[in-house]
């Protein structure tokens, strides 16, 4: 395994990983608040939030980047791996919610009591959402199941480029107007919110929140060594050679779709993993999250940082949701206008992204010094004479 | 007793929206030869491959490989599997890997799932890699990306991807398009070379190629074969002429220079 990443890669890494385990949790710790190095609670806990995103990113980057499937929908994945630890923390806040009841306050006003007498109110299905084990495995396998239904009728079906974009799409469109609905049993529009607790540690305490940011610095790091080992392997090589050439592959004797379903299923338990550490860092989900705009987000995160290599995509997330906090609060207005626009330009002039930037300069470089008369001559394919058919 | 053939297609039929793409075509081939299939634009020649390899179902008909292997029942991989390879027509080659890994891809052995997130390459075909390079010519290139190779070279390689899965038959679609006549005939002798020990279709457009490789000929017209036999044989034939030439020649027949410089 060690043997998939370069030198620079492994020291990039090892930096990485010593800023988001120590020197940011130690400069929010025991600097003072007064002091410019101090980093507040608040800001670590929005870091997390970017975190989850990059690993959102690399989810849709190794469906978009490495196998040419561009899913519109994987904030689906997203907000049902946030839902199923939601739950778990809903159940968590016992009788201190508004209404001082044992169920969440959602069901005390939805009038669920009346419509599951025999639980007290509880939906059969919440009940074993109390173990936090149970909503953690859920975590993966429901985003899995789903993934792996979709999936295989899509690629069963043979649906590719633009169309299985669409479908992607609808089928989180779909979802999302599901989860609206009061009787879908998951808190409507306003989705689970109000969160008191984390396997007994109060949510709203700094060194609950320092935990969590570390957690999301481990998954992002493991979830990203996942991905370079992933796409070093033979299997990686397969990943690319869909998508550069499926038809190639398949008559190569490889079953291309069951390749397509595993790394769309894998794609979604990796999404999945990010939006459920994402829901205690920021204490709310809801059918928003699942929303079209949110996936396409995403895929803009991809395009901005680069989708051809894994760094790409978290640059991307992090950098382009900083914008986005930042332009919100200056001008909230315009900000689709402003993402459109970056879209936009990054693809008719960065098609490589962020980190294809060095390559560009050296291209536009090498271009300015060369004239044309000393350009390399035509290939021999272009002497050849014309094809018959 | 009917001989035994590698692959055989009888009766074969297949309407596309109205359109007799193949009709009642038969062909057989024998193991270890070369057969050429010429034939004018639309003759089904492509549609005959996407019948063989799997790509498209015949409404009716028959197609059989080696003694009883239905090929109608299977899909691309399954018939790949068995043994048998395609080149398509437009070199698809993987162009962001490096010849070698072209290669490594397409190399006989697992195609499994779990087999590509465990399996390392081997001595053994790390050397078999190598040779397969070395049969294509394009050993020399092995690190570079398959995308930066020249047009004739992609033919190359992907006739190399071809030959690393150690196919009993293999099935090139035009493989001389859009290459110099220097590569041409080099790629001429590729084949001839591989005939024997695989059995090799070829479709072809350039009469000039047909004549270097070929020893049998099959022309295909409206979907079905029209006539069969050597390069002079089929060249000389009157109905052959007229499908070439849209009408029927009255002077002595003879190899006609609209076919012989095609």
């Amino acid at each position: 395994m060690l043997r998939s990443f370069s030198r620079t890669e492994a020291w990039l890494l090892l930096l990485a990983a010593v800023v988001g385990f120590g020197v940011l949790p130690a400069l929010n710790t025991f600097v003072s608040p007064d002091s410019f190095f101090h980093v507040s609670t608040f800001s670590l806990s929005i870091w997390g939030k970017y975190l989850c995103y990059a690993v959102l990113a690399l989810g849709v980057n190794l469906l978009w980047g490495y196998t040419g499937l561009l899913s519109l929908g994987q904030c689906l994945f997203f907000s049902l791996g946030g839902y199923c630890l939601g739950m778990y923390l809903m159940l968590m806040i016992g009788n201190l919610g508004q209404y001082k009841a044992d169920i969440p306050d959602f069901m005390v006003f939805l009038e669920f009591p009346k419509r599951f007498p025999e639980t007290g109110g509880l939906p059969p299905h919440w009940i074993p959402f109390r173990n936090f084990w149970f909503a953690a495995a859920a975590v993966i396998w429901v985003p899995a199941l789903v993934a792996l239904s979709f999936g295989y009728l899509a690629f069963r079906s043979r649906i590719k480029g633009v169309y299985f974009s669409i479908l992607s799409q609808a089928l989180t469109y779909a979802a999302s107007l599901m989860f609206f609905r009061n009787d879908f049993t998951f808190g409507g529009n306003n989705g689970l919110t109000d969160f008191k607790f984390i396997l007994g540690y109060d949510l709203n305490s700094p060194s609950t929140k320092r935990a969590l940011f570390i957690c999301a610095v481990a998954l992002l790091l493991g979830v990203y060594m996942f991905c370079r080992w992933l796409t070093s392997t033979k299997f990686g090589l397969i990943q690319r050679a869909i998508r550069d050439s499926e038809n190639r592959v398949l008559f190569s004797g490889y079953a291309t779709a069951q390749f397509k379903l595993f790394v769309f299923v894998l794609a979604a338990v990796i999404c999945a993993l990010g939006g459920a550490l994402f829901v205690p860092l920021v204490g709310i989900i809801n059918p928003s999250e699942m929303a079209p705009d949110k996936s396409l987000e995403a895929v803009v995160w991809c395009a901005v940082g680069g989708r051809g290599a894994l760094v790409g995509p978290v640059l991307g997330a992090i950098g382009v949701n900083s914008l986005k906090s930042y332009a919100t609060h200056a001008f909230a207005e315009q900000w689709p206008y402003i993402l459109g626009a970056l879209f936009v330009f990054v693809t008719l002039f960065m098609p490589k992204g962020i980190v294809g930037l060095p390559e560009q300069w050296r291209t536009f470089r090498r271009g300015k010094k060369t004239k044309p008369e000393d350009a390399p001559t035509s290939t021999p394919s272009t002497a050849a004479k014309p094809a018959a058919e | 007793m009917t001989p035994e053939f590698i692959l055989m297609l009888e009766g074969v039929n297949k309407t596309f929206d109205g359109f007799k793409a193949i009709n009642d075509l038969n062909l057989y081939l024998d193991k270890g030869e070369l057969r050429v299939v010429i034939g004018p634009n639309g003759a089904g020649k492509s549609t005959m491959l996407d019948i063989i390899t799997g790509r498209t179902r015949p409404d009716t008909g028959k197609v059989e490989f080696g003694k009883d292997t239905d090929l109608t029942r299977l899909n691309e991989y399954q018939i790949n599997r068995l043994g048998i390879g395609r080149k398509f027509q437009t070199p698809s080659v993987y162009t962001d890997h490096t010849v070698f890994e072209n290669i490594w891809l397409s190399l006989e052995g697992s195609r499994g799932l779990w087999q590509a997130l465990v399996s390392r390459l081997t001595t053994s075909q790390r050397d078999r890699i190598h040779e397969v390079l070395q049969t294509v010519g394009l050993a020399a290139r092995a690190d570079v990306k398959a995308g930066s190779l020249s047009h004739g070279q992609k033919q190359w390689l992907e006739i190399g991807m071809l030959l690393a899965q150690n196919p009993k038959v293999l099935l090139v679609d035009e493989p001389a398009a859009g290459m110099t006549d220097e590569e041409t005939a080099k790629t001429g002798e590729l084949l001839i070379g591989l005939a024997g020990k695989h059995t090799i279709v070829v479709i072809e457009h350039d009469m000039v190629f047909v004549r270097q490789i070929a020893r049998k000929v099959t022309v295909l017209h409206q979907g079905h074969v029209l006539c069969e036999g050597t390069v002079d044989q089929v060249q000389n034939d009157e109905r052959v002429i007229e499908v070439y030439l849209g009408r029927k020649k009255k002077e002595k027949p003879g190899p006609t220079p609209a076919l012989a410089a095609h």
